[in-house]
């Protein structure tokens, strides 16, 4: 089928054989250059993981998750509340990854992190060994205005589930300004404690949960990176960091002062009397003093 | 190329139907028995094995990694944990001694794809030439080297045939029957045996792994070839035959040497006349054993055959 043909023996055969060698080098080259181009797109795009898409306790930042995890899996396997997930093909996660959805299946925050065990490259972090300290995304009471505590209403069940209850979600009082008279309890989120494992998403009492689970990323701000916060700068500091003000003169008339100590203006006893001024006890005599000159 | 018989035909003939498929048959059976090792956990709940190919742990105590996987994610800036070293070490020392092609042939779920896509096509007789060149798949396994130097992640694995069928069958599908039918059909009606001896990375990857194995297929009878074709026409990587089965005169020897034999054995299935057996690498001298007259004409008009034979 591919045997030699003779024209091909009659024309120069190293100069065509070199030709194809060429043209096929080129074309290799071009399809996988193609492919590289395609692959890199594709593998961009599918890293952008919805909200709602928790990764396991321990899991390095996604960019770096990326290039750890070799999707094997076995921390789906061994989490022993089927908490996890690993994506399949069409899922919008990265594909072979492990991830859960909060509102499904929340994390237990197992105390001894079996998933974190598990996990043979160091994608989900060793270096975690204390579960309190896993940040898998924050609680955020997103919709204040379905949130039943928000309403004066006392249904609580985040703040209850919440297994660091009173230290990563608390009940703030404020004044119910709808009746006028009785209190709301605000269900208030505290990043330093809360480990995003999704309870109070999951026992969320409504259709859809008012509070929910958001990336790290997503839920916090973050300050510019000159500002500080003048009091706190004060305490760690002990005093004022800025210069000590210099005490201000009030340029007072004669016999007057000024405590700064709390009293205020004072009238010197001795040379109180009011003919002491500088201003005649008739008003108008002091605003014609110029012009008495000019005359 | 049009089949002129049914190879093994004379094989099943001289050895019986049990010894001209003894290779296949035992290579279907680990397949499938690894597959189902893996499948105990998911579905009796016998966890023998847990994980996937990319990395798995057996009976809760040795690793096994992907090595292949593992560079990637070592190039992309990730230094692993000890124990997905440790099992790629395993791993890779294994498929250095057994033949890193063993992967392809014995272990990979997408070997019994590709292997009933060429099975239809050839009874279906289709041929048609496409010219992908048997290199590609190396050019391949640098693109994908350097994709995961230049994205930080292990991009390829966002596409890799291999773990999407074995992690689909073990952890659900999604959508990796796409993935599945693609190759399928690129094999079956694209170009004959296209993706594992052309195109696949990982199978290149595990040939670059096998340069030195031990385990190696040898025509040590060569002298007893009567020029059937067989081992021809049922070797994925037909080029690596000739030059340990036709060399003698060349004073090459009978070890068939190149990387990308996958040691699968179906060569020694088929030849009626027991020219090969699985031996080692070692004592590849060639005997120069006269040559007829005859048998020198005949290797002359193979010669220009499996050219041919080569660019399908
Ligand atoms: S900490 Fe426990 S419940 Fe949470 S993901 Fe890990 S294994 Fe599962
Ligand atoms: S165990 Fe580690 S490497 Fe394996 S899927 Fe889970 S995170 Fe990825
Ligand atoms: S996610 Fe919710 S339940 Fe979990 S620690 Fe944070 S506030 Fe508590
Ligand atoms: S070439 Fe690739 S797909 Fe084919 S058997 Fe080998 S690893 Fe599997």
């Amino acid at each position: 089928m591919n045997t030699p043909s003779p024209e091909k023996k009659r024309s120069a055969p190293n100069s065509a054989s070199r030709r194809r060698f060429l043209v096929d080098t080129a074309r290799t080259a071009g399809s996988i250059v193609l492919f590289s181009l395609g692959v890199g797109l594709y593998s961009r795009q599918s890293a952008s993981t919805p909200a709602q898409a928790l990764r396991p306790p321990g899991a390095l930042d996604e960019d770096k998750f990326l290039g750890a995890c070799v999707r094997c899996g076995l921390c789906v396997r061994d989490c022993p509340f089927d908490t996890l997930d690993l994506a399949k093909l069409g899922d919008p996660v990265t594909t072979g990854t492990p991830y859960f959805i909060a509102r499904d299946v929340p994390c237990e925050m197992c105390d001894d992190i079996p998933c974190v065990k598990a996990c043979p490259t160091g994608a989900l972090d060793h270096s975690l060994e204390n579960i309190d300290d896993a940040r898998m995304g924050l609680a955020v009471l997103i919709d204040e205005e379905n949130c039943l505590n928000f309403q004066g209403l006392r249904c609580d069940v985040c703040y209850r589930v919440c297994p660091a209850i009173d230290k990563a979600i608390t009940l703030e009082l404020e004044s119910n300004m709808r009746s006028g008279k009785h209190a709301v309890f605000i269900p208030t989120v505290h990043s330093d404690h809360c480990t995003g494992c999704g309870k109070c998403e999951r026992a969320c009492v409504l259709e859809e949960a008012a509070i929910k689970i958001l990336p790290i990323q997503l839920a916090k701000g973050e300050l510019g990176h000159h500002y500080r916060w003048g009091w706190k700068e004060k305490d760690k500091a002990g005093s004022s960091l800025v210069t000590p003000d210099v005490q201000h003169r009030y340029n007072l008339p004669q016999g007057q002062r000024y405590d700064y100590d709390g009293k205020g203006l004072i009238f010197d006893e001795n040379n109180g009397s009011s003919s002491e001024t500088p201003f005649d006890s008739n008003p108008l005599n002091t605003l014609k003093r110029g012009m008495e000159q000019d005359q | 190329m049009k089949r002129l018989h049914n190879p093994g035909a004379d094989a099943i003939k001289t050895k019986g139907w049990l010894r001209a498929n003894k290779w296949l048959l035992a290579r279907r059976f680990t397949q499938l028995s690894i597959l189902l090792l893996f499948l105990l956990g998911p579905w009796f709940g016998i966890w023998l094995i847990k994980g996937n190919l990319n990395s798995s742990l057996i009976l809760n105590v040795l690793p096994l990694t992907d090595p292949f996987v593992l560079l990637q994610s070592l190039i992309s800036g990730h230094i692993p944990e000890a124990t997905a070293i440790t099992g790629a070490i395993i791993v890779l020392v294994f498929y250095m001694l057994v033949g890193g092609r063993v992967y392809c042939s014995w272990v990979c779920p997408v070997n019994m794809i590709t292997d009933a896509a060429h099975w239809l096509r050839e009874r279906l007789g289709i041929s048609g030439a496409s010219r992908l060149s048997r290199n590609t798949r190396y050019w391949l396994l640098g693109a994908v080297l350097v994709l995961a130097l230049s994205t930080g992640s292990i991009a390829w694995e966002t596409v890799n045939p291999v773990s999407m069928v074995h992690r689909g069958l073990i952890f659900g599908m999604g959508l990796a029957w796409v993935v599945i039918v693609a190759v399928f059909m690129f094999d079956f009606l694209v170009s004959r045996r296209g993706w594992c001896s052309h195109l696949c990375p990982v199978g290149a990857f595990y040939s670059a792994l096998g340069t030195h194995s031990l385990v190696r297929v040898r025509a040590d009878a060569r002298d007893q070839c009567d020029d059937c074709m067989d081992c021809f026409i049922v070797c994925p990587e037909q080029q690596v035959i000739r030059p340990a089965l036709k060399g003698a005169d060349k004073g090459i020897g009978p070890v068939i040497t190149s990387a990308n034999c996958t040691n699968c054995g179906r060569c020694i299935d088929v030849c009626a006349k027991d020219v090969f057996h699985f031996g080692n690498r070692f004592n590849n001298q060639s005997y120069n054993n006269p040559v007829h007259e005859h048998t020198h004409e005949r290797n002359k008009e193979h010669t220009n055959h499996s050219t041919g034979a080569e660019v399908l």
